[in-house]
């Protein structure tokens, strides 16, 4: 299937000849582009890895260290955007996606996926000359998983779906170490595992109040398969396993107090949330709204602080020294 | 479509050269930013072994 043809489908008959004839002039600004890349998913894998490269305990040249970051926020980009080229069609259906580039038809879904490869390629080939090719290979296997395991595979077929696709946000931090030191250590490790546990909780609370969505688009999401009781059960459980693995760098001795205190602190106000969207029954959605509100504070804060903790001091530090 | 349409091909509306105006721009943009990006880059990384060479 040609591109041309694909886009030309999606948008409606066209007739053979022009189609054949005269590729359609596309409508896509440059607003559209920069939606295609997920500005806001960006901002997170570019903090997250940010932290990732800022904690690791070698000198990292401050462009090396810019350019790196740049190519993670590319590739999260591609996949942001490959995404949304296999994923138009549930966009369309979804009152929250349905203004998206594709489905609102200002965008050929064969040029996402043009720009959703030449942003993948581009940002792996140059991540390895940059940096180094493990941390190459491991932004390549992180749009892989999010672009064909997570959002052509999972994603249809499992209400684990985001609990298995949630991999794919937790690598950013990964990456930025390894762009770093060219190695994987505990320290990334564990912070994969915060944000690993943290996805099912933050995403589950929000598809609580969009289940309608995602059942008129037919993804089968924990509160459309196994219904609302069971979601909210679910997100208590592993609110209970994220809560002592937020507090794990602290224990084991990568963080220091003022770490662990707010990992105490903000970990015990996510459990008494999930334990107030536990309780709570539907038509209700405020403990919901605000569990997937503090779920992102939750996370910010546990990252900022050991930015400012371990990378801001530590490079500090190495500076002093 | 007549015989003068189709020797034209598709004719851009105002918006449409509009929006391919900026996209032209944002990709001019793009790669001047990677132009000083792999300008810096080279220098941060071989440094002085840039003139480092057999002539």
């Amino acid at each position: 299937m040609s591109l041309i043809g694909e886009g030309a489908n999606f948008r409606g008959p066209v007739r053979a000849e022009a189609a054949l004839a005269y590729a359609e002039p596309s409508a896509a600004g440059v607003g559209d582009y920069l939606a295609l890349m997920k500005p806001r998913v960006m901002s997170l894998v570019v903090f997250t890895a940010l932290v990732g490269l800022a904690i690791a305990p070698v000198h990292v040249h401050p462009v090396i260290g810019f350019t790196a970051l740049l190519c993670i926020a590319i590739g999260a980009g591609a996949a942001g955007a490959l995404n949304m080229w296999y994923d138009a069609d549930i966009d369309a259906k979804m009152t929250r996606t349905a203004h998206r580039p594709i489905p609102a038809g200002r965008m050929m879904p064969g040029e996402a996926l043009a720009f959703g490869l030449t942003l993948a390629a581009g940002s792996v080939a140059f991540l390895g000359l940059v940096a180094n090719w493990l941390a190459a290979g491991l932004l390549a296997f992180t749009i892989f998983f999010y672009a064909v395991v997570y959002s052509m595979w999972l994603k249809r077929s499992t209400p684990m779906n985001i609990v298995i696709g949630g991999a794919a946000g937790a690598f950013p931090p990964m990456i930025g170490w390894a762009a770093a030191t060219g190695g994987l250590g505990v320290e990334p490790c564990l912070l994969f595992l915060i944000i690993f546990f943290w996805t099912p909780p933050h995403f589950w609370a929000l598809s609580l109040y969009r289940s309608e969505d995602y059942a008129r688009a037919g993804v089968p999401m924990l509160p459309v398969v196994a219904g609302d009781a069971e979601t909210r059960r679910q997100i208590l459980l592993y609110t209970i396993v994220l809560v002592p693995v937020g507090l794990a760098p602290w224990a084991l001795g990568y963080a220091g107090a003022l770490y662990g205190l707010t990992a105490l602190a903000a970990g015990a106000i996510m459990l008494v949330l999930a334990l107030q969207v536990r309780r709570e029954r539907r038509p209700a959605e405020r403990a919901s709204r605000r569990l997937f509100a503090f779920s992102i504070l939750y996370l910010f804060l546990l990252f900022a602080v050991l930015l400012v903790e371990q990378g801001w001091g530590g490079l500090i530090g190495r500076v002093a020294a | 479509m007549d015989e003068r349409h189709q020797d034209q091909g598709i004719v851009l509306t105002e918006e449409q050269k509009r929006r391919r105006r900026a996209r032209s721009i944002a990709i001019a943009l793009s790669l001047g930013v990677l132009v000083v990006l792999f300008y810096l880059v080279t220098i941060v990384k071989l440094g002085p072994g840039v003139l480092n060479r057999p002539l």
